[in-house]
């Protein structure tokens, strides 16, 4: 590996200087995500016919990039790693894809994910399961787990991902890279599969926060096509990255983070918040105030349900189009309903019917008040509780999971109730639309953990400025899965 | 005993005078070439969203205050969840009545066979039009071009007693749409369709009292006037006759369909098979502030509606009832009208002429008054050389016709063939003098008392003065001449 360990920056350089050109760059991406591809099954499709771009004053002009594979991408498969769309070949760009195309952004490749972002563990892809490249028999996390491992793995400085419940937040957590998803709409959706759309974000994944910072600045924008989307045109996100956090103030949330409040906690546990709690007093250092603030365990306990019941409603629904009648592998039947049903039966997995079914569930008429209005006004009271401290608080600062990657076999899972709401939590930044970002903190048994900085809508700039300062504080900005090879 | 019909109202109205569909860019524009106008969000392409296409709203709130109903304060859509071949989304964006659509509680007054009546509107609202289908022997074909045509729904209440009077409401609310401009609400083109429903009740009972309303029968897709019309009769009859024979029970709840061939009410489905649609806000469209200022200005634009026209043609211009209706018919003619009056045209004289030759001229050649070369500045032009006696009526309509077909205004006509009558009586008595020469022996033997006698004359004056002597003038002065001879 002779770049793709590099900065966005650093390449930029030395591509600006003629040291290294862009066919050198993609060369060198795809060998890698060949090598990635045999040891973590990373990648829907390798674009071997990738063409160099121009080198212009952009810094993503002419360096490789991967997109996950729920990014519509016109002439390029794009299956969101599902059976369902396994021969899609879109016609037109996402918003986004267009925007980094235009920015001179070269796609080495689609990186595979839980079908169509419906989970937390990259195990789900229709291509199978994306192991995280520290550890091979562990997860990645989900769902943008491709792109986590290509660029934990050093395959290029970035990969897009989405992110509805912390789909770009955890697996960058567990594969010890950033991921950031900014304020809703900041990105346009046009042209992503959704989800939840009143959950689904875009975002990145890089191994610093200032290529963070740079990709999205490529990515965003008002989108007439996406009546979500807003002008950020006065946000220049690279340039906010000061370092200067004196006089910020960030808060943790001792129901989440207070060891005592988990009646049997693990080593892994038990080190995992020691080691955020290391992370706070590096804060502290840096001279940001730090605060301890509780909130309503009930509240906190309700989240999960919530996600659950909103996520699934709205997928049902999203994915009606889904029929194999338009586009997608049709299936055989004696009349469009049989199609659709065979289709459909086929096409998707288990894990995907059983959440349709939630989300048909909990919308029936006898059913919606009990269970999605009644979630529609948990999310309001979590979003309103945020919003509360950002009142007296730049951003809220909580440790990503329960420890490091789990194991792929389910050997080491411990799973309670008392630990959801650690695992969880992340979903509020979605369900407020809340910029969010994952940094890596440290390592548990040589695996690496993060810590998430979240902060109130459109203030963007300010949670990636504490998150680079707070960065810079650790020693774990652009490191590689496994070093250098 | 006798039975009251109480029937209530869904009327649909495609809006065909926006530029694009109400949630997509594609066309709005009637094309007979199957699936041109679409764009991805019409398929239900992934990734897809739908963007909200101003103008339509715009449109369905102008509606709803004509048909005097609250606007919302924020706007909301929602998802109406079904899985049907004509709807690749397989959920329909609309709006339900929670959170408010464009418009609720409202009414609306009509007329039916000349009476005033007066119907309440529970809500109207905007949404996506479905694809259209055709089914043929061994296939079904389906043209997305209507996909995503804004779509607006009016829902009454059930206030109608008879097909005349809901029939007479669609006919109102036709003239509405086509006096707003949002819609040619022409149902050859399946812009306008109807779902009705129909109950009967005992005539002597209280009909305010919904215990005392009979079960009610819906009625889907009936796409033309003279259908809602049939359905409605048919199915007082049919609910009727079960009524008297006491098999009432035989009445259920339920959805049927207008049959056109066999003119009779088909079972479609029950209640029970109802679908739940799981309703729920549309998450890709947020919710947008309706503005005070914004809906003045609507108000604004709302023109005077052929109801109101009517009213004051008949009572401030004494035009017939007859003349109204037709110049009402059409907002593009009763514009014409009202600017020719405006101009200070004989309001009388403006009529006859806009019913008569104008509208034949327009009829014969299937022309718009928007391409007439005649103005209404024009029309006052001609109607005053008439009313000045500076051509006759009846050159009137020669004049007419020249200027459209040598495209001249009526002046340049009435100058460019000579036609000027002859008004002046110095010249008028020169030419009787001349007839009186040329004819001694006649006028001597005049008799007064024989009309055609006079005719003769006056017919010589024409001809020497080829029809431009004004008749009366010269009728009365040869008149006096004669007799001044003869006496």
């Amino acid at each position: 590996m002779k770049y793709m360990n590099k900065s966005i920056e650093q390449l930029h350089n030395l591509l600006k200087e003629g040291k290294v050109t862009s066919r050198e760059l993609i060369n060198e991406s795809l060998e890698l995500s060949h090598k990635i591809q045999d040891k973590c099954n990373a990648f829907v499709t390798i674009l071997d016919d990738a063409k160099e771009e121009k080198i212009t004053d952009n810094l993503l002009s002419g360096i490789p990039c991967g997109l996950k594979d729920n990014y519509s991408t016109k002439g390029i498969l794009s299956t969101g790693s599902s059976n369902t769309l396994k021969d899609y070949v879109p016609f037109f760009d996402a918003t986004a894809v267009e925007k980094l195309k235009s920015a001179g952004a070269v796609f080495v490749n689609k990186t595979a994910m839980d079908e169509f972002g419906m989970g937390g563990t990259g195990t789900t892809a229709h291509t199978g399961i994306i192991r995280n490249p520290w550890d091979i028999t562990r997860m990645c996390a989900g769902s943008s787990a491709g792109s986590a491992a290509a660029v934990a793995a050093g395959v290029y400085p970035y990969a897009t991902g989405s992110d509805t419940g912390d789909s770009i937040r955890k697996p960058a957590a567990y594969c010890g890279i950033v991921g950031y998803k900014p304020t809703y709409g900041m990105i346009s959706r046009y042209g992503l599969f959704p989800f939840a759309s009143s959950l689904d974000h875009l975002g990145v994944l890089t191994r610093n926060v200032k290529d963070a910072a740079i990709v999205v600045d490529n990515m965003k924008g008002i989108d007439k096509n996406d009546m979500t989307s807003w002008d950020s045109s006065n946000i220049n996100l690279t340039k906010s990255l000061t370092g200067d956090v004196k006089n910020k103030k960030m808060c943790y949330i001792k129901e989440i983070c207070d060891i005592n409040n988990y009646s049997n906690p693990s080593d892994e546990l038990r080190e995992h918040l020691e080691n955020f709690m290391k992370t706070i007093e590096k804060a502290k250092e840096l001279g940001i105030q730090v605060e301890e603030e509780s909130v309503d365990q009930t509240l906190l306990n309700a989240s999960p349900a919530v996600y659950v019941v909103i996520s699934c409603a709205e997928a049902t629904s999203n994915m009606s189009n889904l029929t194999g009648i338009v586009f997608g592998p049709r299936a055989e039947g004696n009349n469009y309903e049989e199609m659709m049903k065979n289709y459909r039966t086929k096409g998707f997995s288990p894990l995907i019917k059983r959440r349709f079914i939630i989300g048909s569930y909990v919308l029936q008429s006898e059913n919606q008040e009990r269970y999605f209005r009644n979630a529609q006004r948990v999310r309001r009271l979590l979003v309103d509780k945020w919003k509360e401290l950002f009142k007296k608080y730049d951003a809220v600062i909580l440790p990503v999971g329960t420890g490091p990657a789990k194991k792929l076999d389910g050997s080491k899972d411990i799973l309670t109730k008392e630990t959801q709401v650690l695992e969880e939590h992340l979903q509020i930044g979605n369900y407020g639309g809340f910029p969010s970002i994952t940094i890596p903190n440290g390592f548990i048994n040589n695996l690496p953990v993060g810590v998430n900085i979240t902060g109130n809508c459109y203030d963007d700039s300010n949670v990636l400025n504490i998150a680079y300062a707070l960065e810079n504080a650790m020693p774990y900005k652009n490191q590689i899965a496994g070093g250098e090879e | 005993m006798g039975y009251l019909a109480k029937i209530g109202l869904e009327m649909h109205c495609e809006i065909s005078e926006t530029n694009s569909k109400v949630f997509s860019s594609a066309a709005n524009t009637y094309s007979s070439i199957p699936n041109s106008n679409i764009r991805p969000l019409d398929m239900g392409f992934p990734g897809t969203l739908p963007v909200v296409n101003k103008e339509a709203v715009k449109m369905a709130l102008k509606t709803s205050i004509v048909l005097n109903c609250s606007q919302p304060e924020y706007m909301y859509f929602e998802r109406k969840n079904y899985y049907y071949p004509d709807m690749p989304k397989n959920y329909q964006i609309t709006q339900e009545t929670k959170p408010i659509p464009v418009g609720i509680y409202g009414h609306v007054e009509y007329e039916c066979n000349g009476e005033e009546k007066s119907v309440r509107v529970n809500n109207i609202h905007l949404e996506e039009d479905a694809a259209s289908q055709d089914h043929l022997f061994d296939v079904s074909t389906i043209d997305y071009n209507r996909a995503g045509v804004p779509l607006l729904e009016l829902v009454t209440e059930p206030d109608f007693h008879s097909a005349d009077e809901a029939v007479s409401f669609l006919e109102h609310m036709r003239s509405v749409y086509q006096y707003l401009d949002i819609s040619e609400a022409d149902s050859k083109k399946g812009q306008l369709r109807c779902d009705v429903n129909v109950s009967i009740m005992d005539e002597n009972l209280d009909e305010n009292n919904p215990k005392n309303w009979g079960t009610k029968v819906e009625i889907k897709n009936v796409n033309s006037f003279g259908g809602v019309r049939d359905a409605i009769n048919y199915e007082i009859k049919r609910q009727s006759k079960l009524k008297d024979n006491g098999e009432y029970d035989k009445v259920v709840q339920e959805t049927r369909r207008w049959d056109e061939e066999s003119q009779s009410t088909i079972t479609m489905r029950s209640k029970v098979d109802a679908l739940d649609y799981k309703y729920f806000v549309e998450p890709n469209i947020p919710k947008f502030k309706i503005s005070k200022e914004w809906l003045k200005e609507i108000k604004e634009s709302i023109p005077e509606l052929a109801y109101d026209r009517k009213k004051k043609y008949i009572n401030e211009y004494n035009l017939s009832e007859y003349d109204s209706n037709i110049l009402v018919k059409e907002k593009s003619i009763s514009d014409y009208f009202e600017k020719a009056v405006e101009l200070g045209c004989d309001i009388k004289q403006a009529a006859n002429w806009v019913n008569g030759m104008i509208l034949s001229y327009l009829n014969y050649n299937e022309m718009k008054i928007k391409d007439f070369f005649i103005t209404p500045e024009m029309l006052k032009e001609l109607i005053d050389l008439i009313e000045s006696k500076t051509i006759s009526s009846k050159q009137g309509k020669d004049v007419f016709y020249k200027c459209l077909e040598e495209k001249k205004s009526p002046k340049q006509v009435v100058k460019d063939e000579g036609m000027m009558q002859i008004t002046d009586e110095n010249e008028i008595i020169n030419i009787v003098n001349e007839v009186i020469n040329e004819n001694e022996s006649q006028a001597k033997t005049y008799d007064s008392q024989n009309p055609k006698a006079l005719d003769y004359f006056v017919g010589q004056i024409m001809k020497k003065t080829r029809g431009k002597a004004n008749p009366s003038v010269a009728s009365k002065l040869m008149k006096e001449a004669l007799e001044k001879l003869v006496k």
